[in-house]
């Protein structure tokens, strides 16, 4: 079947897709976005973790033809123009409290960690999320090699820029 | 397979009518990773997502009608006061990403015996509405589930909403599993506490009556979760409770709760139960968790009735409500 939505604001249309195909295999195989990694292909992972519609998903347990005319973010649709470097900031921030190593878990993590500083920011209007909150948020999200005391970190000082940026 | 999208419940059960192998699939966090994994290659998928009238709730009297296709992040984020039991099993159920997936009307149709949902609905009396063609239905949440993975749809029918009782007292939910998130649980446990009232209903023509009459005794609700074939309520703990709570007049003096009464109600939990050993837990250690889960449960519980006060004191308030 043919499948059409928007993808990182552009129209995306795949065709040929299976209907018990994923929308991670869509965007992966199908539409050249490989961002989104495919781990355990059971939602325990979070590495595949998009925004469907504004609300973080795992792509791997959305029916491809269920995302059929809605919008999809993809951690390659983060940073907008205004972003320095092709980042946003909530990706300079892994990189500079060095919260990246494999790097398999690390779209997923920052697609998740993006949503949730959007939410808490705009809530709490320019307070810094607590400690509980963002590891509650980030507990669908599962990495095997850094042991999270970085992404923490990373979340923070993400939260620190980005409530400085709204204040 | 076949990709079936309706726009409208009429499209919907028509299509489950027409097609009776369909797996209808909502969060897909079920379905999903049985097609990943290549555990199933159903003919058709049933595509609820687009069906309106499946994803709102509304408040009926002293019923809740929860739409079988509300996330548990909806569930959690606006039933927190009317459904506190059902509220706090949404919080532990999976991960942020798949509680905004995931629905209570998909945890019933996969009908897992470790569903988070299911020992709260037994333990308030909720009641499954099964719709087809042929009409709707309503089914008691304790005779829902027939089995591990099985329930008591016909092929036909689609799960289109969820009846449960407003909280009438304090309720409680508990789990064990290894960490807090994305845990299927060992064992989980839920109690309701149902003080006297002189009536059940504010609205007598309501669309679905409370399905009990007023009630000058009390009465409790318990739902064990993961501790045997389906989802089990344990009668004989909820009969002792009410009865012993009745006779020491402690609905009335909202007294201490003795010890004793703590400890046979944990273990008529225990027994009740009729777990196997698997990979999450050995029958054993269920049987003891349950115990443990029944004591905090009715600590809990039982602390919120006090703090509530008496029904005499605090009129039809509700927990949650003040």
């Amino acid at each position: 079947m043919r499948v059409t939505m928007t993808v990182n604001g552009e129209p995306a249309t795949a065709d040929d897709v299976w209907e018990g195909e994923s929308l991670l295999f869509v965007l992966r195989e199908r539409l050249a976005l490989p961002g989104s990694k495919n781990a355990c292909e059971q939602g325990e992972c979070g590495s595949c973790t998009v925004l469907l519609d504004d609300v973080p998903v795992c792509a791997c347990l959305v029916a491809a033809g269920q995302a059929a005319g809605r919008d999809v973010i993809t951690v390659e649709g983060l940073a907008g123009p205004q972003d320095p470097d092709g980042l946003h900031p909530v990706q300079q921030a892994f990189l500079d409290a060095g919260a990246v190593q494999c790097g398999f878990c690390t779209p997923g993590l920052i697609v998740q960690a993006h949503w949730f500083l959007r939410q808490s920011l705009r809530r709490e209007e320019g307070d810094v999320p607590a400690d509980p909150d963002i590891r509650e948020a980030l507990a669908g999200n599962l990495c095997r090699c850094t042991g999270y005391e970085k992404i923490l970190d990373a979340v923070r000082l993400a939260a620190a820029r980005m409530s400085g940026d709204a204040a | 397979m076949e990709f079936l999208q309706p726009r409208s419940l009429a499209e919907a059960i028509a299509a489950k009518a027409e097609h009776p192998a369909a797996v209808p699939i909502a969060g897909g966090t079920d379905v999903m990773v049985e097609i990943n994994f290549d555990v199933r290659r159903p003919e058709a998928l049933l595509d609820l997502n687009r069906v309106t009238e499946l994803a709102s709730w509304r408040r009926d009297d002293g019923m809740v009608r929860l739409g079988a296709g509300v996330t548990y992040a909806r569930l959690i984020a606006e039933l927190g006061d009317l459904l506190p039991g059902l509220a706090m099993a949404a919080r532990t159920v999976g991960s942020p990403q798949i509680r905004n997936r995931g629905t209570v009307g998909g945890n019933l149709g996969a009908a897992s015996p470790a569903g988070d949902c299911h020992p709260v609905l037994l333990a308030a009396g909720a009641r499954v509405e099964a719709t087809s063609v042929r009409g709707s239905r309503l089914i008691p949440a304790a005779g829902f589930f027939t089995g591990p993975k099985r329930n008591a749809l016909t092929a036909d029918e689609l799960i289109t909403a969820v009846l449960v009782p407003v909280a009438p007292g304090p309720q409680q939910f508990a789990k064990i599993g290894t960490r807090n998130a994305m845990v299927i649980a060992v064992c989980a446990f839920a109690l309701e506490l149902r003080p006297p009232r002189a009536t059940t209903s504010d609205n007598p023509v309501s669309e679905y009556p409370v399905p009990v009459g007023p009630d000058p005794v009390g009465t409790v609700g318990t739902g064990i979760g993961s501790a045997g074939p389906v989802p089990l309520r344990a009668e004989a703990a909820e009969d002792f409770l009410a009865r012993a709570l009745a006779e020491a007049e402690l609905w009335q003096s909202a007294g201490r709760l003795p010890d004793h009464v703590t400890q046979r109600f944990s273990e008529l939990v225990a027994a009740a139960a009729r777990p196997i050993d698997d990979v999450r837990g050995t029958a054993a250690y269920r049987r003891h968790a349950l115990s443990v889960l029944a004591r905090r449960t009715l600590a809990w519980v039982w602390d919120s009735y006090r703090a509530e006060g008496t029904p005499e004191a605090s009129g039809r308030r509700r927990p949650g409500c003040g």
